[in-house]
């Protein structure tokens, strides 16, 4: 398992990471926390002549209060998102998902940005970040821009940030005392999700004023699953709203066959898994 | 005085829970495993393999391999000649079996993805892997045959000049043996007035996955040729060098260092070991290759892989008549070292511990272009163990009564031991009594019969489940004689050597050659009770034919009890030895002396003297009785007059969420019967491990190939192994009922656990179903087989042959992130 030799730098600031960039273009590839690289390039699969390192870059590193969002750097460790009070007081969704992904290992070197940047559509955290209308903030010769959720997630292991850019960070609306469960299915513990469900929820007296649901490897992107949301909003938190809407968890789902399900099989563990969901973000 | 004379009469060291002497090297990796080994002007390899599952070569341009930098030469088949060697069939199990001829590189034609066509050698494994994706193979694909269910048509032919894809037919009859009745009237007979269950169970292909890749080094610039092989088998590498290579043995020395685990793996002869032996004699020069992960998966041998016909005939009140097996399995391309006699060894055990009167075995082998399969951790046994305790389960299904109450009417008594079966062995010993009772009151077998019926009745979304296994197993390979009588191309006795130091410690030499099994300790438990010395005092060498000069390696849970018994020899011998030496010394009449508590003594008298002061006596030689050699060192050779049996009572309760397919262990308990114990500690670790491998194979483990003949599961994210966090604490125990065929009474444990917890967990989880119409979950059990069996009436279906897509180059690489085109080679 001995990758192709390659060149590495390691800016330490975002300005020097694109300048790198905009040098190697093609030739490059950026490593964050190497999680899903690594074996990449052990494995052979790829043999980039440059590795960017974006490790050394303090400013993209922890979570910071931006009054009605919080904005997570895209360098900040999975173990870091998992344990942090900000995330946890006001995006409770994205610590749940964080704290399920892969092992302790993987958490404490795998980062957020580069988890969402790689865009696998079976990672934890495409599907919580979409559902709580993340936007990303991506950096690049002309300066930042920012680009939401549904424009992010273009296709499997496809994203919005282009040649030249870097994914700098992560800013979540506050979504301050809404519950959140992250109902993951797997096989063995380490595995990637045959399909996991984000549910988090606003409930006042009774009735779900705020829903929103985030479905993982049931298509080529995170999904958003508006029709649960709709289903739910509005209406009393009962048992039987949440099971109706639930079922509705797969319209317009397009999920993968491989060997641990097929598609078939996939839309039906959806709603089952949506149902639990919702019912554990309510606390039941 | 030493610290011997100290010792208490009572052995102390057997029975005792002594942390293994061997673990602090193992875990810290302080040791010298074969790919830490560095010598001087030491070169390395990398494989080029096929990526094609069968197809011509027509032609190997190595010219800008060659010209890489570090880069010494690239080899194809052409450039070796007969001195390369082949790779060995040791057991051909019939007479006519059809067995091609296996280079350890492909000379036209690549019978399997992953086929080794070409070698580099370079001065480093990196500048050697980066030449080797500069060898340019030019294939002519051939069509190519993946399953045994389309093999065994032999309409797609994996060696087509074979003219067929059957190697071998081997069968077994109680009536032409003389055993037992006739099978086909038993079965007849139960169709008009009995029971028939009729049953076709699939053994998925497994994948050793030992911690440690294979690796192997050779030097030969010495007078005799070195070779460090992460290997369980240095003896029978050395003949197969000797044997194919022309090299005399003599002049070849193999070791096998540490070696990180191996599960029947590491029981072969491989192609790379060939190909590095080669390379260092044809350069001069130390070689290494060390496999990746990948490698290991793709062509290291692969386990298990058969489909098994059987038929159960039985009284209507559940009393069995006869059991037909009829059995494919699955060589793969190549029929390997033991290849297949894998599935042959399963054939004395598909009867287990019942008292069938009549029984056939038909096992068919057969060729596919898929990595050729081996031995794998109980290799044959756990197979035929999960046929029959499967189909226990569906005849007390079929009469309605609990599943233990139909192995107790069925399974040999504790009285009647020794008992001959219809597969013609005699089991020595054994209580399924004692051990069923003693796993029911561990595991709250009632109460948990109650809970099951209650959530029938709530209709619970989440069923509960029980599976039972009540294995035995044969194992202790093996009687010679025996082996001979099946075609077995070697013998299966072990030799021990017992020596003595002049400071009076002992090193016991044994051809056992462990790969984690905690030898050093258990070893040295036996001869500190044996000889009288401290525990600390004794040294296990192993692993290495300068050393242990003779040996048949381990496998087949037999180091203990074959080689514990050589040991066991050996050490009386020297007892023997020291007796008249002792008398003498002690001025003593040799009819007065007694060894008690770990000295000779002078009956009656408290003069005595213990081994170690009596090997300084012997070392300086100065007052030995006349004629006496100046030695008290001493070997035995021990062969078994029978296998040997250890059984056991697995209970299982597994709970099933009906809504996903989801299963899940809520508690396992077993009661072993494996005789004497030397070491609980060392036993207690052989059965969790063992638990779990078998597990896997319920739940987990699986290795798909797709249509192409591509190894999908290619990888660990893809062939589920499990960690610690899939698994529950296991409550076991233990038994015993001595075995009467070896002097400390042990029986093997290094298999027990995977045979017996497969059909276990599966029951449990059939049991659990079955209200609902279900008989038979395929393995694995994946939640989706489970949901499918529940929901559309079968026993789960095919798996997908398709990987997940994180690391597909066609996809995973070609994002925005990740820009550079994906596929180098």
């Amino acid at each position: 398992m001995i990758p192709a030799s390659f060149d590495y730098v390691a800016p330490t600031t975002v300005e020097e990471a694109l300048a790198a960039l905009a040098q190697y273009g093609d030739e490059a590839k950026i490593i964050a926390g190497g999680q899903s690289l690594l074996p990449v390039l052990r494995m052979r699969l790829n043999a980039p002549e440059w590795v960017i390192d974006l490790g050394r870059i303090d400013s993209l590193k922890g979570v910071r209060d931006e009054g009605d969002s919080i904005l997570v750097g895209a360098m900040t460790r999975h173990c870091d998102v998992a344990t942090d009070p900000l995330v946890a007081e006001h995006a409770a969704l994205v610590a749940r998902a964080t704290a399920t992904v892969a092992d302790e290992q993987v958490r404490h070197r795998g980062t957020f940005g580069g988890a969402l940047a790689h865009a696998d559509p079976a990672g934890d955290l495409g599907a919580p970040a979409l559902a709580l209308d993340a936007e990303f903030v991506i950096a690049g010769p002309a300066g930042e821009r920012v680009v939401p959720g549904a424009e992010f997630f273009q296709g499997l292991f496809e994203t919005a940030v282009s040649e030249d850019e870097l994914l700098i960070g992560v800013r979540i609306p506050k979504h301050t005392g809404w519950t959140a469960h992250y109902e993951k299915f797997v096989r063995v513990a380490h595995q990637w999700p045959i399909c996991a469900v984000g549910a988090t929820l606003k409930v006042s007296g009774g009735v779900i004023e705020g829903a929103a649901i985030g479905l993982t490897n049931m298509g080529s992107t995170p999904l958003r699953a508006a029709g649960v949301e709709q289903a739910l909003v509005g209406q009393h938190a009962t048992e039987e709203v949440v099971r109706s809407a639930a079922a509705l968890a797969a319209d317009g789902a397009d999920p993968p066959s491989d060997l641990n399900g097929d598609a078939d099989y996939r839309r039906h563990l959806v709603t089952v898994l949506t149902r639990r969901a919702i019912t554990k973000a309510l606390g039941g | 005085m030493t610290a011997v004379d100290a010792r208490p009469e009572q052995a102390t060291e057997i029975g005792r829970d002594r942390r293994r002497k061997e673990d602090a090297r193992l875990i810290t990796g302080r040791t010298r495993w074969t790919d830490n080994i560095n010598l001087p002007g030491m070169l390395h390899l990398a494989m080029v393999r096929s990526p094609f599952a069968h197809a011509r070569i027509t032609g190997i341009d190595t010219s800008a391999a060659e010209e890489s930098e570090g880069v010494v030469t690239v080899l194809a088949a052409k450039d070796f000649d007969e001195s390369l060697g082949v790779c060995i069939n040791a057991w051909p199990i019939t007479p006519d079996q059809k067995t091609p001829a296996h280079p350890p590189v492909a000379v036209d034609r690549v019978t399997f993805a992953g086929e080794i066509v070409a070698v580099v050698a370079a001065r480093s494994a990196a500048a050697a892997r980066d030449a080797a994706e500069m060898v340019e193979v030019d294939y002519e694909e051939l069509p190519a045959v993946v399953s045994l269910e389309e093999a065994v048509k032999d309409e797609v032919l994996a060696h087509p000049d074979l003219g067929t894809n059957k190697s071998a037919l081997w069968v077994f009859d109680s009536a032409q043996a003389g055993t037992g009745g006739n099978v086909d009237e038993a079965i007849a007979s139960a169709k008009s007035d009995g029971i028939v269950i009729e049953r076709t169970y699939r053994q998925q292909r497994l994948i050793p996955a030992f911690m440690e890749p294979r690796s192997v080094v050779c030097d030969p610039t010495g007078e005799q040729i070195t070779v460090w092989s992460a290997t369980q088998i240095p003896h029978i590498l050395r003949f197969a060098f000797a044997a194919t290579t022309g090299v005399p043995e003599s002049k070849i020395r193999v070791i096998a260092p540490d070696v990180g685990g191996g599960f029947g793996g590491k029981l072969q002869q491989t192609p790379e070991e060939m190909i590095v032996f080669a390379i260092a004699r044809r350069l001069g020069k130390p070689v290494k290759y060390t496999e990746t992960r990948s490698e290991s998966l793709l062509a290291a041998h692969h386990g298990r892989d058969q489909i098994q016909k059987l038929t159960l005939s039985a009284t209507r009140d559940g009393q069995v008549t006869g059991l037909k097996v009829e059995l494919d399995a699955n060589l793969g391309a190549y029929v390997a070292i033991v290849g297949g006699g894998v599935p042959v060894l399963g054939a004395f055990m598909f009867n287990a511990i019942y008292k069938f009167p009549a029984y056939q075995f038909n096992c068919q082998t057969v060729f596919t272009n898929t990595t050729w399969t081996d031995a794998y951790r109980g290799a044959g046994r756990p197979e035929a163990t999960y046929a029959i305790e499967r189909l226990m389960d569906e005849l007390a299904a079929e009469v309605g009564v609990d599943p233990l109450e139909i192995r107790e009417k069925n399974w040999i008594t504790h009285e009647e031991f020794p008992f001959t079966t219809i597969a013609g062995l005699t089991y020595d010993s054994g209580n399924y009594e004692a051990a069923t009772a003693n796993a029911k009151e561990m595991f709250g077998y009632d109460e948990l019969r109650a809970e099951q019926q209650q959530r029938r009745a709530d209709n619970d979304p989440v069923q509960l489940g029980i599976g039972i296994s009540t294995f035995t197993e044969m194992c202790g390979l093996a009687p010679s004689r025996v082996l001979g009588s099946l075609d077995y191309g070697a013998g299966g006795w072990e030799h021990a050597q017992v020596r003595l130091t002049p400071t009076g410690k002992v090193e016991v030499i044994t051809g056992a050659s462990a790969h984690g099994q905690g030898h050093e300790t258990a070893f040295s438990q036996i001869v500190a009770d044996r000889l009288g010395v401290a525990f600390e005092d004794v040294e296990v060498l192993h692993g290495d034919t300068q050393i242990a000069a003779k040996g048949y390696d381990t496998y087949g849970s037999r180091s203990l009890v074959v080689g514990g018994e050589a040991l066991v020899r050996a050490a009386d011998k020297v007892l023997e030895k020291a007796k008249p030496i002792a008398a003498h010394l002690l001025e003593a009449s040799v009819d007065d002396m007694e060894f008690t508590g770990g000295r000779w003594t002078v009956r009656g008298t408290d003069q005595g003297m213990s081994i170690g002061e009596l090997s300084t006596a012997v070392f300086a030689a100065h007052n030995l009785p006349d004629g006496v050699e100046a030695n008290l060192d001493s070997e035995a050779t021990f062969d078994p007059e029978n296998f040997n049996f250890p059984h056991g009572t697995h209970l299982c309760a597994m709970e099933v969420d009906t809504e996903t397919g989801q299963v899940k262990m809520r508690k396992y308990v077993c009661c072993d019967d494996i005789g004497n114990i030397i070491n609980p500690l060392i036993v207690a670790g052989q059965v969790h491990g063992g638990l779990v491998q078998g597990i896997a194979q319920a739940l987990w483990e699986d290795a798909v190939y797709d249509d192409a003949g591509t190894l999908v599961s290619g990888s660990f994210v893809d062939y589920l192994l499990p960690t610690a966090a899939d698994t529950i604490s296991f409550d076991i125990d233990h038994t015993t009922s001595p075995a009467t065929t070896n002097t400390l009474g042990t029986k093997g444990v290094g298999e027990a656990g995977t045979i017996a917890s497969t059909p276990a967990v599966v029951n449990a989880i059939v049991d659990a179903l079955r209200p609902l119409g279900v008989h038979d979950v395929t393995m694995p059990c994946t939640p989706e087989r489970v949901w499918r069996a529940i929901n559309e009436g079968s026993a789960g279906g095919e798996t997908t042959g398709a990987a997940a897509a994180h690391f597909d180059p066609s996809t995973g690489m070609s994002g925005n992130v990740d820009r550079t085109e994906g596929d180098v080679q």
